[in-house]
């Protein structure tokens, strides 16, 4: 089985979010990149997969090259190769016709991803990917199973679950708890160094959406307390002051 | 620049996001100066179908072939297309949801739109087309500018007011042609808790975390909620324990909510888990520890064991109501 997995690059998800630049870029000061926590759940559904019936892991990330890191922590949990498009993602399209860019050749039986990433939460690119490629995508998944040549997966809905068949290949967005996170161990730490990362030039797209600034949420007054004896004046205040009963 | 906005059903009833979604529609519209063209899917009630007419569309298509009575992102996405095409519209609106997400991209890129999804604020469209999105689950935000003639985008729920506006839609049957080819993805089975409030649509949701000591005790959440006739939703480590299922995990990899009134029971507040719930209006925090940093997050807050304080604010919802 051939299986491509494509990650991002994100700040950790205890990140304190600020911008510099008059509030047109983000400020990285401090702050630690992650692969996409969505991302890592297919990745290690991924891993399992090979472990179970073999094959191999491809992980694709589009990004410069300070993304390296986060794609040898990939190689590290158990992808055996990657692939890094050179360029900085601009949105959700332009980084999903790069990735279909890549795999249209490939014949990867299927594509998977996190549903979306934490950063800009587009949610978007497995859908696109799929049309780009007429490939059928499902998304978000929980669980996947491969039976012969089709996968049975539980799909999220809202208040409840659908399990659906899909012949491969496909795409699908993954999420939690589709498998369990791998930590990598010293001996994969150690081979990512040597496994290959294919650096490719973007493929040239329209553009389509621009991000031009960024903006923090109002900050919040300070908390009212109310004593712990007296939860009836939380109702009074909900209804009469808050209004929101 | 006619507007197709999608209106999602579910369980015979329209979504209160996709009104929210009609409505922002209908004001978009009247900036431009043109219409708002609505799209069903599916069997639904007529009045169901209706509905949008009376938040400001003022077509309704009806596309209710039977094999549409299953939600899925392909078949969909080819259907909003074609009803784009016959509406003349350029810009194509729909409610953020689980299945937005499994067909917004696909209608983009049929359209070769850009997409710009969880608006929360109408489009400035002088000298441009600029929109502002929530990013960071929540802790930011992005003004984004949407270059290509066609647009597609889906509005974050509760970030628009859904409101009536009294008029009335001509209800069209929509008939397109759908091709087996978009019926890849076979639903093989459905687990739906039905009755329950949707936590992505509720008003009112009251969540549960590790201060509640174990899912016995989960009592104390679902009789606050039933009291408020609130969704109920819980802290990721609780759902990581088994003690509530998956889809009740607020948070930041978890479900984003953006209710009214949010009341988080027993959660100490880690970043992650705010993330999933500060664009609530109002946030109610009971806890023992005074040093809960949820507190820094919160509009009300009690300091007190939930086992003591829940009960009694349980009854006192009752007197109210």
């Amino acid at each position: 089985m051939k299986i491509l997995v494509c990650i991002s690059h994100v700040p950790d998800t205890t990140s304190k979010i600020s911008f510099t630049d008059n509030d047109t870029k983000l400020n990285t000061s401090g702050v630690q990149f992650i692969i996409g926590p969505y991302d890592e759940y297919a990745l290690s559904r991924a891993i399992e997969l090979k472990e179970g019936s073999g094959g191999t892991v491809t992980v694709l990330n589009v990004g410069e090259a300070d993304t390296e890191p986060t794609i040898r922590k990939a190689l590290a949990i158990g992808a055996d190769d990657a692939i890094r498009v050179n360029a900085a993602p601009k949105d959700g399209y332009f980084v999903a016709q790069q990735i279909a860019a890549v795999a249209k050749d490939g014949n990867y039986d299927m594509i998977l991803m996190g549903r979306e990433s934490i950063d800009y939460n587009g949610g978007m690119v497995h859908a696109i990917v799929g049309e780009l490629l007429n490939l059928p995508s499902v998304s978000p998944v929980m669980k996947l199973d491969v039976e012969g040549n089709k996968a049975v997966m539980n799909r999220e809905i809202e208040g409840g679950k659908e399990t659906v068949e899909v012949e491969m290949p496909f795409i699908a967005g993954c999420q939690e708890p589709i498998a369990e996170w791998k930590i990598p161990n010293m001996r994969g730490i150690m081979s990512a160094r040597t496994k290959p990362l294919n650096v490719v030039d973007p493929v040239g797209t329209d553009d389509v959406v621009s991000f031009t600034s960024y903006e923090l949420p109002p900050t919040k007054g300070e908390c009212k307390m109310i004593d712990a004896s007296e939860p009836e004046k939380l109702v009074e205040l909900l209804k009469n002051e808050a209004k929101v009963l | 620049m006619a507007i197709l906005v999608y209106v999602e059903g579910s369980e015979g009833e329209i979504k209160k996001s996709s009104l929210e979604a009609v409505s922002y529609a209908a004001a978009l519209a009247k900036n431009l100066n043109t219409d708002v063209t609505a799209l069903v899917m599916g069997s639904l009630p007529a009045d169901q179908v209706e509905l949008a007419g009376k938040y400001g569309a003022s077509v309704v298509l009806h596309a209710s072939d039977a094999k549409l009575d299953q939600a899925q992102g392909e078949p969909y996405a080819s259907v909003i297309t074609a009803a784009a095409e016959k509406a003349g519209a350029d810009i194509v609106l729909m409610a953020k949801s689980s299945l937005a997400d499994s067909m917004a991209g696909r209608v983009a890129a049929k359209l070769k739109a850009g997409l710009v999804t969880n608006v929360v604020d109408l489009p400035s469209t002088d000298g441009g087309f600029k929109v502002k999105k929530s990013i960071f689950t929540g802790k930011a935000f992005v003004h984004a500018e949407v270059k290509s003639d066609k647009k597609v985008l889906t509005v974050s729920k509760n970030a628009f007011p859904a409101s009536e506006t009294g008029g009335q839609a001509n209800v069209e049957t929509f008939e397109p042609q759908l091709d087996d080819s978009v019926f890849r993805v076979k639903v093989t089975n459905t687990e739906k808790a039905s009755g329950d409030i949707l936590l992505t649509e509720a008003d009112i949701v009251v969540s549960g975390g590790r201060g509640l000591k174990g899912p016995e005790n989960w009592n104390l959440v679902e009789d606050l909620a039933k009291a408020l006739g609130a969704a109920t939703g819980c802290s990721k480590p609780v759902s990581d324990l088994d003690w509530r299922p998956h889809h009740e995990h607020v948070g930041q990899t978890g479900v984003k909510v953006a209710p009214n009134l949010y009341i988080a029971l027993g959660i100490s507040g880690a970043i992650q888990h705010l993330a999933g719930v500060n664009s609530s209006k109002v946030i109610v925090v009971i806890n023992k520890d005074p040093e809960a940093p949820f507190f820094k997050a919160a509009d009300y807050g009690i300091v007190g064991d939930v086992f003591d304080v829940v009960p009694k604010l349980t009854e006192a919802v009752k007197a109210l109501r």
